[in-house]
């Protein structure tokens, strides 16, 4: 091999290796999730096109957008002090108290009324204002029957109310930061209110709703927004990069760069919190963990919200390589490949995992696929590769061995 | 202490045995670091009750495991009718003539009671899938299985309960159900997993009776892991102890009975 | 009042084992099974005959299949449009090279080639399970559609990729002159390509699908479908009463897959007329799980069920939009509320009736037989 080959080889393996590292971002999501609650959650690709949509539409959306979003959240915060002030009211057997617990909190309401807005931004072609009602219910069903804190709910809705109604220049941050709530509400939200309940369920029934969920959320994000291909430009030009002779993808290296900023940030977060070293030892056996008292239902919450910025992250990086597009969540299923041979209970897996299958996908693609194949083998040697190595390591690079017992 | 010197201390309700079914001869079982069996062995005759008790956590889930092959030994052999089949897979095992009842339940609850213990006929069907598609050529082997399990249905007295679904069924009449199952396997030597943990007085003594009465019957071999002390010296005739995965005592059970070792590990217990 | 089972009683075993034990249930089948044979072509609809029930019949049967892997053998697999294209280009390429063939050994030909990539694609269920399981049949999936993708053969080097059905009749075409069968052209009738009537695509469909059904219903409800759900309930118990894990898994695979190259070569045949490899991608895949999700897991009838739902559910939203009247709801709304009902009705069914449907039709027996004194 000269030179000029080697170089190449060289070229297209970074070039792998960088493309794998997008995959690893999904691939944390679907770890975090899995460490917490055994829920292999299909419907993580859906996040991430959720997020990418969300946030590239909030760039481009008219101002009416932002009026409606401001003032009905105001009022629904206003409702939620209304609530607040209701629950502290609780004189035992008085009138106010038995109406705030019938009527107030109670999640079939707030389902219900979510899909009559899903429903009214269909039928409506999808009008600013059904978009803004859209938005504060989203946050407001999270906070009221996730978080289940009606402080929190004031809070954050003034928050929107003012970053709506004021910060009129900023607009990527705006968006970005209106984004973040309520990709964070949607993740809460699914646990909450869909997963949960199913905890008792077979891991294999949990996983067939997420795919179920996975079609209603990209369902919901292309109603809500549109299907049209957007373009999202996050400031990181993809011109390539020069390194003695190879190569290299600017946006690649950046990429690259926020995966390991993240996963540091992750790992940080799991060694020195209260809350991560909760979450290693639930992820290390789930009744051990609830016996010593561990809050496994604020573990799942935070997990989930983990989950949702992961997606987000995910997103802008996808977005911005490929344009915002249904076929984001599409090639999040090669997340489902990285993990597999990550090990699903492992970070660093992901990670690992990714790369792995990033190179190998562009080298089998590049000097196999092409030359002798007639191309598109990216399609699947991902899955291929996979399938191996649950045949010969089925736990994974780093997961644990999973003995049975009877 | 060898179990056929055990055999000459004569009290009332020793039975003689001439034949051994199964030896089972230094096995070592362990997990990561815990040492599940070490070094334990023992040897069962056709035709006998035996049992193996001791404490939580000694080892006699494991043993059993071992037994039906789901656990492949780190050293040490099993013998079943003078061949070695140390290595051989649960369902070889299952096939040699093994049935065995869980510690955890261990029913297929997406089934009926009849569909379960069906289930246990499959080492016996003769007909394949072919067959079974055209239904009319695998019909009277069906209805031969059918027959049979209707007589296991009726000595076990779960008529009722013929049609209901396992997963609604209370616990103890699961437990009869899963001896269903292993006893349509029509088994040389049945391995019970604590039958009669969690029942009460009357449940105990029914199933005390179906076990006595299939060996009794059909000569079954019975070898049973219970708690019940009460139970096992009343119809076990040759015992073993476990404790911390070690042979403490082994012998017919007036001689266990009384067994310093074994005092000390139940004692020690609490 | 009118269902009911007092009277009946079974008074052997063979007649307890019965499909339908009550003749009621018994008679209720027959008579569906005749008008479906003898009502739609009489309607000549054939936006009833085509759109609406071959294709119900070519899903429902392809759901048949999977529910035998997932439903009752309790593997979950999500390359059930792969295995759909093998028996769809399988059969193509046997009527285009071998037209002497009569159409249904065509038929359980390609039936077989899926069967045998069905096997090779089981084999990693031997060391893994549940979703791990899921992921490696995507394998299947991808590497199944790239090669029809890219080996030009398979659809006879058509530039567009899409494998046309040929003209073919029932016997073959040994039936032509001086052929070996011509003695049988009387009764043949064509049963592909642009000559065949929608009646006779119809009824042959429906004849093939019976048949499968019943088989599968024989299957389910003997030896062979029991050592199936042992392993899907508690596969160590299964493998320690002596059931062959290995055998076992790859037999419903093979079945599977069989059944479903079937509904492939159908779906060529006698539904559409031709098919590209996007026809069976993995978006048909999931279609066809949300199937048996919402028809019923381990139930026969409810994989047809299950199909109805998907099937109806666009034509059924399409008039509710034309009612709203003209605009309210564009086509992308309309596609995208799809998604919406479609994953909300999975979600709904897992969380509150995993048996779906088939499980919905046996409490509504229930309360029927009590009707109308419930106690
Ligand atoms: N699959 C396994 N993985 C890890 N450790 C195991 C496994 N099976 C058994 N052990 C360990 O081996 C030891 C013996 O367990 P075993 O279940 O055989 O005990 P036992 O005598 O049946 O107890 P019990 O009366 O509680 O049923 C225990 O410490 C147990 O934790
Ligand atoms: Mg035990």
């Amino acid at each position: 091999m000269d030179l000029v080959d080697f170089l190449f080889f060289v070229e297209v393996l970074v070039g792998g290796l960088l493309s794998g590292i997008m995959y690893s971002l999904v691939a944390l999501g679907l770890v975090l999730i899995f460490k917490a609650s055994s829920i292999f959650n299909f419907a993580q690709g859906a996040l991430v096109l959720f997020g990418a949509l969300t946030f590239v539409l909030l760039t481009e959306v008219a101002g009416d957008f932002w009026m409606w979003t401001g003032w009905l959240a105001i009022v629904l915060a206003g409702a939620a002090a209304l609530i607040m002030a209701l629950q502290k009211l609780n004189v035992d057997g008085s009138a106010v108290k038995q109406f705030s617990d019938k009527y107030l909190p109670r999640m079939p309401i707030f389902i219900a009324a979510f899909v009559v807005i899903v429903l009214a931004l269909f039928i409506d072609g999808g009008q600013n204002m059904w978009r803004a009602v859209f938005v504060t219910m989203l946050l407001f069903l999270m906070l009221t029957t996730a978080v289940q804190s009606p402080k929190w709910a004031i809070g954050v809705l003034l928050g929107l109310a003012v970053i709506a109604l004021i910060t009129d220049g900023a607009v990527t941050y705006r968006a970005f930061a209106v984004t973040l709530a309520v990709v964070i509400g949607l993740a809460m939200a699914i646990e909450r209110i869909v997963l949960r309940p199913m905890v008792n369920q077979e891991p294999i029934i949990l996983f067939m709703a997420t795919i179920g969920l996975n079609y209603v959320i990209e369902g919901v994000a292309q109603g809500v927004w549109d299907a049209d291909v957007h373009a999202l430009d996050i400031g990181i030009p993809d011109i390539p990069f020069d390194f003695y002779g190879v190569y290299f993808s600017q946006f690649d290296l950046f990429a690259g760069l926020i995966a390991a900023a993240l996963v540091t940030a992750l790992a940080i977060f799991f060694q020195k919190t209260r809350v991560g070293r909760a979450l290693r030892a639930v992820a290390d056996d789930h009744q051990a963990a609830l016996s010593v008292g561990i809050p496994l239902k604020n573990i799942w919450a935070v997990v989930w919200a983990a989950a949702g910025i992961v997606a987000l992250v995910a997103g802008l990086m996808w977005g911005s390589k490929l344009g915002v597009q249904f076929s984001i969540s599409l090639l999040a299923f090669k997340a489902l490949p990285v993990i597999i041979i990550g090990g699903f209970t492992s970070i660093p897996g992901a990670i690992i995992g990714g790369l792995i299958v990033g190179a190998t996908e562009k080298l089998f693609e590049v000097f196999v696929g092409i030359p002798f194949l007639g191309g598109g083998t990216e399609n699947w040697t991902p899955y291929m590769l996979g399938m191996f190595f649950l045949m010969f390591r089925p736990q994974g690079l780093f997961g644990e061995k999973i003995i049975e017992r009877v | 202490m060898d179990a056929a010197e055990a055999q000459s201390h004569e009290t009332e309700r020793v039975r003689q045995f001439k034949d051994l079914i199964l030896e089972v001869d230094g096995v070592f079982v362990s997990f990561g670091g815990v040492k599940a069996l070490q070094n334990v062995g023992f040897s069962v005759y056709k035709g006998e009750i035996f049992s193996i008790i001791g404490p939580n956590g000694a080892g006699k889930t494991s043993m059993l495991n071992v037994i039906s092959g789901f656990y492949k030994p780190s050293a040490g052999s099993i013998v079943f009718d003078g061949r070695d089949r140390t290595s051989a897979s649960p369902e070889q095992v299952a096939r040699m003539g093994f049935a065995r009842t869980f510690q955890n339940i261990a029913l297929f609850k997406g089934m009926s009671t009849l569909d379960n213990i069906m289930t246990g006929r499959i080492v016996k069907v003769k007909s394949n899938f072919l067959k079974e598609a055209l239904y009319y050529p695998a019909r009277n082997d069906e209805v031969a299985q059918r027959e049979f399990v209707e007589g296991i249905i009726d000595f076990l007295e779960i008529q009722s309960i013929r049609k209901t679904p396992v997963g609604k069924l209370p616990y103890g009449l699961q437990k009869r159900v899963e001896l269903g199952r292993a006893l349509a396997m029509e088994p040389e030597i049945l391995l019970l997993d604590e039958p009669m943990a969690g029942m009460n007085l009357e449940e105990k003594e029914d199933m005390a009776r179906f076990v006595l009465d299939v060996n009794d019957e059909f000569g079954t071999t019975v070898v049973l892991i219970e708690h019940d002390m009460g139970v096992v010296m009343d119809i076990s005739d040759h015992v073993v102890v476990l404790d911390h995965g070690e042979r403490i005592a082994y012998g017919v059970p007036d001689e266990v009975r009384t067994n310093k070792d074994v005092i000390r590990a139940y004692l020690g217990e609490h | 009042m009118f269902y009911r089972e007092v009277g009946q009683y079974k008074s052997s075993y063979p007649a307890d084992q019965a499909i339908f034990p009550l003749s009621n249930d018994r008679i209720g089948v027959m008579i569906i099974l005749l008008i479906a044979f003898i009502w739609p072509p009489l309607s000549g609809s054939q936006y009833l005959m085509g759109p609406i029930l071959t294709q119900l019949l070519v899903f429902g049967l392809a759901a048949l299949g999977l529910n035998l892997l997932t439903g009752y053998a309790g593997q979950v697999s999500l390359g059930t449009g792969g295995f759909m294209a093998v028996g769809a280009f399988g059969c193509y390429n046997l009527v285009l090279r071998l037209p002497e063939i009569p159409i249904v050994i065509d038929f359980i030909l390609a039936g077989l080639m899926a069967a045998a990539v069905g096997v090779l694609f089981g084999i990693p269920s031997l060391r893994i399970k549940g979703f791990y399981l899921a992921v490696a049949t995507l394998a299947s999936q991808f590497f199944l559609l790239w090669i029809f993708d890219h080996v030009g053969w398979f659809t006879n080097y058509d530039p567009a990729g899409v494998a046309s059905a040929p003209t073919q009749t029932f016997f073959g075409a040994l039936t032509g002159e001086g052929r070996a069968l011509e003695f049988l052209a009387p009764i043949d009738v064509i049963v592909s390509g642009p000559n065949a009537t929608p009646e006779t695509k119809y009824v042959l469909t429906l004849a093939v699908v019976v048949v499968l059904a019943l088989l599968a219903k024989n299957l389910v409800r003997g030896m062979t479908g029991r050592a199936w759900m042992a392993i899907r309930d508690f596969d160590i118990a299964a493998e320690i009463i002596g059931i062959r894990p290995l055998r076992t898994k790859l037999l419903a695979f093979a079945i599977s897959s069989f059944y479903c190259g079937v509904a492939g070569a159908l779906y060529v045949f006698t539904y559409v007329g031709n098919a590209d490899t996007e026809a069976f991608d993995l978006i048909r895949s999931f279609t066809i799980l949300f199937m048996i999700i919402i028809g019923g897991l381990g139930s026969v009838m409810g994989s047809f069920l299950g199909a109805a739902f998907i099937v109806l559910l666009p034509p059924f939203l399409n008039i509710v939009a034309s009612n709203l009247g003209e605009g309210t709801l564009s086509g992308a709304a309309l596609a995208n509320l799809e998604l919406i009902v479609y994953g909300g009705t999975i979600v709904f069914f897992l969380a509150v009736e995993p048996l779906g449907f088939a499980r919905m039709w046996q409490i509504v027996k229930e309360k029927l037989r009590q009707w109308p004194f419930p106690y």
